[in-house]
């Protein structure tokens, strides 16, 4: 570890996470995670108020974990970066208001960045620097999304995402439809494991001769095996639970595999990474892995704490900005629910800028 | 001691700079923009620490309004002093948010004997709580759809801008006295409250009031023709 490299703490609280990381250029130094998960478990689907409450309440003792695990002093920091959006509006709004004031109180420049980008720079913490272009696949409760970056702090282009629900959405409501709880990632693939993906032929959305080559869709499969569920118990028959995990695990990873390879071969992209909290899932690892190796693509897919929501990510992400001498945030740096993703971070404008400098 | 407050629970972003030796407010800011908060707060902040000349470092105390209020606006506040403090390593007090305006109408000669203070709760409710002839809090805060509340507060003389929005509730609604939160009052409430040694609630527990909204979902929707 490079001691010149920059050292940035990040905040991250799109979600129902609120994550604070530290690190050190492309070396992590903390990874403090507090997560509201079992207050929603009972709604089957986060809450944005009780995850905005959650964060509030978290916020100063997960920063304080962070200093601590990382050794370090928050005057000894270069920077703060925390996640601008897009997210719950609400939840990003605790993360900002308190990135600001630590960056205010301690001197530090303010880095508002991208949740998407930022998903896809923390493979920097486990594989080094990214290569330049890089294929990602995002995949989450929140996000299925294909993209392409140049260089992570400045140029991210979408080619494709979903159009109606995303990947692990499509997980946790099969899990409820399943009665399996919540989140139905885990869960569906703990199953998943000891079924036969070829059990049942569920749909795979989105893959005709005249559907967007790159674009993702799961609300059919949804419908499909809730249909298909819904006949055997019907019928008085036992729903084989595994089965239908496998089935509809394979009809989602065949698809986010298959088109995620098309896109590196279509761009003559070599690196594919994959990252968002259904990166965790052990099929779509492997079944990755297989395309990549088929393909010639290197596969590069952090490991599970790393992929779902985190403050590390955020970190990574701000380190990369102060170490390619990226403009900071001003403090009005606004929460941007809807942030599009080419916009990997949220600079002062320039008069801003000018007054920063006085 | 110089003391930073500021609250965001009402449409105000406002923050004053308070010297608690002498009681001067040595400079405050207030502006009315509801959804803004988050934008507004931090650069108000700075502005009136600079319009008084004291560096950051030099803050003993900070005292944030933690409600009553529209959440997402109260939590702005909640987060930027609880950082502060953290990042600072000065303590953080917390004021009632209606305890500032009462001070601000009682500071400004709008009432003197019993009233009540009511501030919008958004959803045709009120954020409401009552106030003796000594300006202490008897009752609330609470959160009442005004007709409710209306014939036990009948005859009191109250302000806010929950008491303007209805004024068949609240009858004795006074124009002049102050609508959002002003932080040299919550300031000087604060200043007051911890020379006496009474106690602040807790800056880490928001009065929200009411539960989140959330709903358990029906069971399973079925997709098959029933
Ligand atoms: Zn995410």
């Amino acid at each position: 570890m490079a001691a010149d490299e920059p050292l940035v703490l990040g905040i991250e609280t799109s979600c129902d996470e609120t994550g604070v990381g530290v690190v050190r250029g492309t070396t992590l130094l903390a990874d403090a995670v507090a997560s509201s998960v079992e207050e929603h478990g009972r709604y089957g689907g986060v809450v944005p108020e009780i995850a905005s409450r959650a964060h509030l309440e978290a916020m100063v003792p997960t920063v304080q974990r962070a200093l601590d695990q990382a050794g370090i002093k928050a005057s000894d920091l270069d920077g703060i970066a925390v996640t601008a959006g897009p997210g719950l509006a609400g939840a990003l709004l605790v993360g900002v208001s308190a990135a600001k004031a630590y960056a205010y109180a301690l001197g530090k420049p303010l880095y508002g960045v991208n949740h998407l980008a930022s998903h896809i720079c923390v493979d920097q913490l486990e594989h080094g620097r990214l290569p330049e272009p890089t294929m990602a696949l995002l995949v989450s409760g929140g996000h299925s999304s294909l993209l392409l970056t140049e260089d992570i702090t400045s140029t991210v282009r979408s080619l494709g995402a979903t159009i109606d629900d995303a990947a692990g959405e499509a997980f946790d409501k099969v899990a409820r439809l399943l009665n399996l709880g919540f989140p139905g990632g885990p869960v569906i693939d703990r199953y998943a494991r000891e079924g036969d993906p070829a059990a049942i032929a569920f749909p795979r959305g989105l893959t005709g001769a005249k559907d967007p080559v790159y674009d993702f869709s799961f609300s059919g499969l949804k419908t499909a095996v809730s249909r298909w569920v819904e006949a055997k118990r019907r019928a008085g028959e036992d729903v084989p639970v595994r089965d239908v995990s496998a089935s509809f695990q394979e009809a989602v990873v065949d698809v986010l595999t298959r088109k995620a390879v098309r896109a590196c071969k279509d761009e003559g992209v070599d690196h594919l990474m994959i990252g968002g909290g259904v990166a965790a899932n052990s099929r779509l690892r492997a079944l990755a892995q297989e395309r990549c190796d088929r393909a010639g693509i290197t596969l590069r897919v952090p490991r599970p704490k790393l992929c779902t929501d985190n403050g590390a990510m955020v970190a990574a992400l701000g380190a990369e900005m102060v170490r390619r001498d990226r403009a900071p945030s001003a403090f009005d740096l606004s929460a941007d629910s809807s942030l599009p993703v080419t916009d990997t971070h949220v600079p002062a404008s320039h008069d801003e800028l000018h007054r920063l400098a006085e | 001691m110089l003391l930073l407050a500021f609250d965001t629970a009402t449409p105000a972003v406002t923050a004053a700079v308070l010297d608690t030796g002498t009681g001067e407010v040595l400079a405050s800011a207030d502006q009315i923009d509801a959804r803004r908060h988050g934008e507004l707060l931090l650069p108000t902040i700075d502005a009136v620490l600079r319009e008084a000349g004291v560096a950051k470092e030099a803050l003993g105390a900070i005292a944030v309004g933690v409600g009553p209020g529209p959440y997402t606006g109260l939590r702005v506040g909640l987060a930027t002093a609880a950082a502060l403090g953290h990042a600072l390593g000065i303590p953080v007090h917390g004021v009632c948010t209606l305890d500032g305006l009462a001070r601000a109408a009682r500071d400004g000669g709008a009432v003197d004997g019993p009233f009540v203070v009511a501030t919008d709760a958004r959803r045709k409710e009120v954020y409401w709580a009552r106030y003796d002839a000594d300006g202490v809090r008897a009752e609330g805060p609470s959160v009442d759809r005004p007709a409710e509340i209306a014939d036990r507060l009948a005859g009191l003389p109250s302000v806010g801008a929950g008491a303007l929005l209805y004024p068949d509730a609240f009858p004795g609604a006074v124009p002049q006295g102050p609508a959002h939160q002003s932080a040299a009052a919550l300031a000087a409430f604060a200043a007051d409250a911890l020379a006496s040694g009474a106690e602040l609630p807790s800056p880490s527990t928001p009065l929200y009031l009411r539960r989140p909204d959330a709903e358990v979902p029906k069971n399973y929707k079925t997709v098959l023709p029933s």
